[in-house]
């Protein structure tokens, strides 16, 4: 099979293969202070941007990220609006979306993966679409050149982690541990057992999320991983603290991997 | 199970009927499915394979029959409502759920599960609750099975339902609030998947109704088809014939399925009646939400709406996908009736009947009072899925009695 390879997973590989440590940060679209808290993070140091298109029943999400997706949709946040803001951000790392499937189902795949491609996403990620229903999806984002990062879970059996990485572009999003996004006092032994099962049987950037809360976490998961994806640490500060908080963060993250 | 005085019980092999197994990727039609994180998927088919394993074998049902008939207290009998009949015209059958252990149908869906829960080795049960009906039998289930077991139930539920939750709590269980959305049942749902989610080694979590991700829908309609199976030879040995309408109040619809599932394949008119405020098959379109595809109230970019209903067991925005499909294939109608019609029904049926009826079951009645002269003369049985003690404080509120 032979593919082209995404914008996405061409820029993490080539960064990965040049010895570097790969961060994205995640940020619930249409949040107040959204857009510069993406700008922060891209010039602190993001290698991509993950960006929620909020949904109003985020199951894969803890506490943090449901605040953030609820006060985002109460301030009007809409799958159109927010893409319409992600075309004035201006930044020059890769941008993969996150929202739950039926923000795709509802305009349909066809019409959302063109959505998404006309506002210059690279990637997406739906996690509550498991590779049995993937299908009608992926198809629709191949055409339209979308990369769709698939989740795999510390749950999955020897079998299904193959068949997931054959059907994953971009990165593989290796879930760190049993439950829904949120801080964590530590990194749990799953973010770094399965990490290492992926490595095994794929080239493809291996990135932790879910449940990496810190810098000393995230150097933790580098270890093993490619990378992290980190989530309601960064949502929280833009939460308290505002997009410049963010920075900071992203700052402190990167410099830590980097060590 | 150790040999007891239970009958000899064939399982019978699967006949030709409208409501067959869903097909492998759990579909009805184009509705249904098994939209969950990629966490949940191998929990989702340890399920399946342990309910198909189950559903076949012969000690697992006989032992079932002995709990629903020794604990439960099967069959529940069919009421026939004279006075009310004559009011409307009507021949009104009752199938009465409401006088199971535990007040409502739910406990057959529960004891299925909690069984099979246990022969999985879980040592934890998770459900949700919008009447707190699901939650004390869950609770009850896992007293009676010595199993842990929390309860997620919506903040506004909690407040409606208080006689249920602490019914939940002398049983052992913990009730946790949920504060997130519309602090109903949708919400209570999104908590108990984000618990399963992180506990899903030692947990199985009792879904109360025929909805979300496959093998679900599937397997709570065979635990509550022991209702309709019930009431179709009761209708025959006292009508020798079945019944012109069967009716039913639609949440996620496991009471409905129940009983439908006894006259799918019949003649029978089915109707399942929703809330005004929470009519997914009227007012909604397939959608996907908590693990299925299904008729769903959204908005334009697929956001969730809220249901707004008074009764908490139907304050639900979706519906189960096999309702959706016997909706598309014309097989089943699901209208809706008012806040107002339901509270009149409830009281025309205290009455009348000397019957406290749940005020979710009070819906299927409404209906029936308001379509009466539609159908003069036609014989009408009602699945009463529950009883109505649980809601007399808020009625009491309500009317100022
Ligand atoms: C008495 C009763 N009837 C009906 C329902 C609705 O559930 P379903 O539609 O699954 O029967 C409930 C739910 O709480 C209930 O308590």
């Amino acid at each position: 099979m032979t593919l082209t390879i995404g914008r996405m997973e061409a820029e993490l590989r080539a960064k990965r293969d040049a010895g570097r440590k790969l961060l994205v940060p995640y940020i619930t679209g249409g949040l107040r202070g959204w857009q510069d808290a993406v700008r922060a993070a891209a010039a602190s140091g993001a290698d991509a941007i993950e960006i929620g298109i909020p949904f109003s029943d985020p199951v894969m999400d803890g506490p943090v990220i449901q605040r953030a997706s609820q006060l985002a949709l109460a301030d009007g946040a809409t799958p159109v609006s927010v893409l319409a803001e992600v075309r004035d951000l201006d930044v020059s790392v890769p941008l993969a979306v996150m929202t739950y499937y039926n923000t795709v189902h509802h305009p349909g795949p066809l019409r959302f993966a063109e959505q998404l491609a006309s506002a210059g996403i690279a990637a997406a990620i739906v996690p509550d679409l498991p590779l049995d229903e993937s299908g009608p999806w992926c198809v629709a984002a191949d055409a339209a050149g979308i990369e769709t990062i698939m989740l795999a879970a510390p749950t999955a059996p020897d079998a299904r982690l193959p068949r997931i990485v054959a059907r994953c572009r971009g990165f593989v999003y290796s879930v760190g541990l049993l439950g829904v996004t949120g801080e964590r006092d530590q990194l749990a032994s799953t973010a770094t057992s399965l990490a290492a099962r992926l490595k095994m049987i794929t080239d493809v950037p291996v990135l932790v999320g879910v449940g990496v809360s810190n810098a000393q976490q995230a150097r933790e998961a580098v270890r093993v991983a490619d990378g992290v994806v980190q989530g309601a640490s960064v949502v929280r500060r833009l939460l308290e603290h505002g997009a410049d908080a963010v920075g900071q963060y992203v700052a402190e993250v990167r410099a830590a991997i980097d060590e | 199970m150790t040999e007891r005085d239970v009958p000899e019980r064939d399982v019978p092999a699967a006949p030709a009927t409208l409501m067959s197994e869903p097909s492998d990727t759990g579909r009805f039609g184009e509705f249904g499915g098994r939209f969950v994180p990629e966490t949940l998927v191998p929990a989702c088919e340890e399920l399946e394979a342990a309910f198909r394993e189950a559903w076949a074998d012969t000690t697992f049902r006989l032992e079932l029959d002995a709990l629903l008939r020794d604990y439960a207290g099967r069959p529940s009998i069919v009421t026939e409502c004279a006075n009310l009949g004559r009011q409307l015209g009507i021949r009104l059958l009752l199938k009465r759920e409401d006088l199971n252990h535990t007040g409502s149908h739910k406990i057959n869906n529960v004891l299925g599960q909690a069984l099979l829960a246990k022969r999985m080795g879980k040592t934890r049960l998770v459900a949700e609750t919008g009447a707190g009906q699901h939650g004390v039998a869950t609770a009850t289930a896992a007293a009676l099975l010595g199993m842990e077991c929390k309860v997620y139930m919506g903040a506004v539920d909690i407040e409606r339902q208080a006689l249920n939750v602490f019914r939940m709590r002398l049983l052992g269980s913990e009730v946790e609030p949920v504060h997130s959305g519309s602090r109903t049942l949708k919400d209570a749902v999104n908590e108990a998947m984000r618990d399963w989610v992180a506990t899903v080694g030692d947990t199985h979590y009792c879904l109360g109704s025929v909805m979300g991700p496959h093998p679900y829908p599937w397997m709570v309609r065979e635990f509550h088809r022991v209702i309709g199976d019930e009431a179709f030879r009761q209708c025959n040995e006292r009508l020798g014939d079945v019944p012109d309408l069967v009716v039913a109040c639609v949440g996620g619809g496991s009471n409905a399925i129940g009983i439908f599932s006894g006259f799918v394949d019949t003649r029978s008119r089915l109707i399942g009646v929703e809330p005004a405020g929470g009519a997914a098959v009227e007012r909604g379109q397939p959608g996907v939400v908590h693990g299925m595809r299904s008729y769903l109230m959204q908005d334009e970019y697929g956001q969730v709406l809220e249901a707004h209903s008074i009764s908490a067991g139907l304050d639900y925005p979706g519906v189960g996908p096999e309702h959706s499909h016997l909706a598309s294939i014309h097989r089943a109608e699901y209208p809706n009736v008012t806040d107002d019609e339901v509270v009149g029904a409830f009281q025309q049926l205290a009455r009348t009947e000397g019957i406290i009826t749940a005020l979710e079951s009070a819906h299927a009645l409404a209906w029936i009072i308001r379509e009466a002269h539609t159908f003069p003369g036609a014989t009408v049985l009602m699945n009463l899925s529950g009883r109505g003690d649980k809601d007399v404080a808020q009625i009491m509120e309500l009317l100022e009695l």
